[in-house]
């Protein structure tokens, strides 16, 4: 990868305030990514492959399909976060560029949180958007396919958050890639339910308002500590190395 | 009161002082464990549902209560690792973690066992078992991350983020799958609550879950002891020790 394709971090002075810093880590994360354009298809090509494992290795009738599909997007979204967890630091970690963050004056979890929610717009909105397409896929009806966006909608961010202590504390690690999953998979499980279960109730016609609130009280349970827990994370690793 | 907290801190002291008591925790736990496992397996009333079959709730019952209990342990010890640094809280971290993995693994395997001439099934996909799993999985997750990173220092802190994260989730993770097995079928095991059970039942229960606690104790202090001495290898006075057991 040459200099020349990952712009640097430019808010040396603590006299930047945080919003602005956060901006920074923001703007500079989306420029990136953009520069790098493939890593931004695959987790979504990955998740369209996963789910096309389904109907061909368990069964596709339309009844199975219907019963199950909600869940099957479910996962395969989720494997598919839980595989470009790996980018979120790793490239900064090995070009320095995340000690520089580090060192910033700013506090280092909203940094961490705007690295997140880029993100988070990268891999978790683009299934979202994508989700439509591969719910008629698996024969979803037209308010399941709207619940189930809703959900991922809620929940793929509460993934990248958690996903972002995981993927803080591999850093650097050999094999990180199987520990990640090891470690983020247990705690992706109540996402994985509540998400599921929204589309279930709203298939049988339910009301969905208290299962999308608990989503919410997810995402905002994660939004305000995880990004404590993965700075704490990050700087062990970094002083690891 | 600190002069205490900092002596806690320190290896050697907790070396010595373990070693004086740790007789005492097995001698303990071995008497109570065999008194309530006897009493229990033997002597302990019939069950006029399930016969003789409940009788493994006396193995059941103390597994699964010290597989959960070890992890607040842990995650007690990982907040002291991170606030004060102390080197006794993550060699203790280190040292239970796979003893929780395998109590938490015995649970789920007498629950299996139990679960066979009960339910007509190994394995059912209910909340207590599924959240004894997921418990299973985090002291996994532990473990290996230990095991992956080198650095004393730094796997111990790590572990104490894990473990702290992990703690945070215990509760969300139970109740999501408490209501998620609801909406499917209601729970069938109510067996374990204390009160609809004649004393004569939960006495021994109650002795062999101390019995537990205290021959855990046990195996604390000795892994502990062995993780010291591994660590500290290059002090005189672990030097001292090994010298004075050749001789």
């Amino acid at each position: 990868m040459n200099a020349e394709a990952r712009p640097e971090v430019r808010l040396a002075s603590s006299s930047v305030g945080a919003l602005a810093a956060m901006k920074g880590v923001f703007a500079r994360d989306m420029k990136v990514a953009f520069r790098q354009r493939q890593d931004l298809l695959n987790p979504l090509l990955f998740f369209i492959m996963v789910v096309t494992l389904f109907p061909l290795g368990v069964s596709p009738e339309v009844s199975f399909l219907r019963e199950a599909g909600a869940g099957i997007l479910w996962v395969a979204a989720l494997l598919s976060v839980l595989l470009s967890l790996d980018h979120l630091f790793r490239h900064d970690f090995d070009d320095g560029t995340l000690e520089q963050l580090v060192l910033q004056p700013q506090p280092l979890f909203l940094l961490i949180l705007a690295k997140t929610i880029a993100h988070w717009m990268l891999t978790g909105l683009p299934l979202v958007v994508l989700t439509p397409v591969l719910g008629v896929m698996v024969h979803l009806d037209g308010n399941s396919i709207a619940v189930l966006c809703l959900t991922l909608l809620i929940g793929t961010p509460v993934l990248s958050l958690i996903g972002a202590i995981g993927a803080a504390l591999t850093l650097g690690l050999r094999s990180a890639g199987v520990l990640l999953s090891l470690l983020i998979i247990p705690l992706y499980i109540p996402v994985l339910i509540f998400g599921t279960g929204t589309v279930a109730a709203a298939a049988e016609g339910a009301a969905v308002g208290a299962y999308l609130a608990l989503l919410g009280a997810f995402l905002m349970l994660a939004l305000t500590l995880a990004p404590f827990a993965a700075a704490a994370a990050l700087k062990i690793s970094l002083s690891n190395g | 009161m600190w002069q205490f907290f900092h002596k806690l801190g320190s290896p050697k002291w907790f070396f010595g002082i373990s070693a004086r008591f740790m007789p005492w925790l097995l001698a303990g736990g071995v008497l109570l464990l065999m008194a309530g496992v006897v009493w229990g397996l033997a002597f302990a009333p019939k069950d006029y549902l399930q016969g003789n079959s409940y009788r493994i709730i006396f193995i059941h019952v103390p597994t699964a209560f010290m597989a959960q209990s070890i992890y607040i342990m842990m995650a007690s010890a990982a907040v002291v690792t991170l606030v004060w640094r102390m080197k006794l809280a993550d060699v203790f971290v280190k040292a239970v973690a796979p003893v929780g993995l395998v109590l938490t693994f015995l649970a789920l395997f007498t629950g299996a066992v139990w679960g066979k001439p009960t339910w007509g099934t190994w394995w059912i996909w209910d909340a207590r078992l599924t959240s004894m799993l997921i418990l299973l999985f985090l002291y996994g997750g532990v473990i290996a991350l230990d095991r992956a990173i080198n650095d004393e220092k730094s796997a111990a802190r790590a572990v104490a983020v894990l473990v702290l994260v992990g703690v945070v989730n215990i509760p969300i993770i139970k109740y999501s799958v408490e209501w998620w097995n609801t909406l499917h079928q209601p729970a069938s095991f109510k067996l374990t609550e204390k009160p609809t059970m004649p004393p004569e039942m939960w006495v021994p229960l109650l002795l062999s879950v101390l019995g537990l606690y205290l021959i855990f104790g046990w195996l604390a202090c000795i892994r502990m002891q062995t993780e010291i001495l591994s660590r500290e290898q290059r002090t005189r006075w672990v030097k001292e020790f090994v010298m004075r057991g050749r001789s």
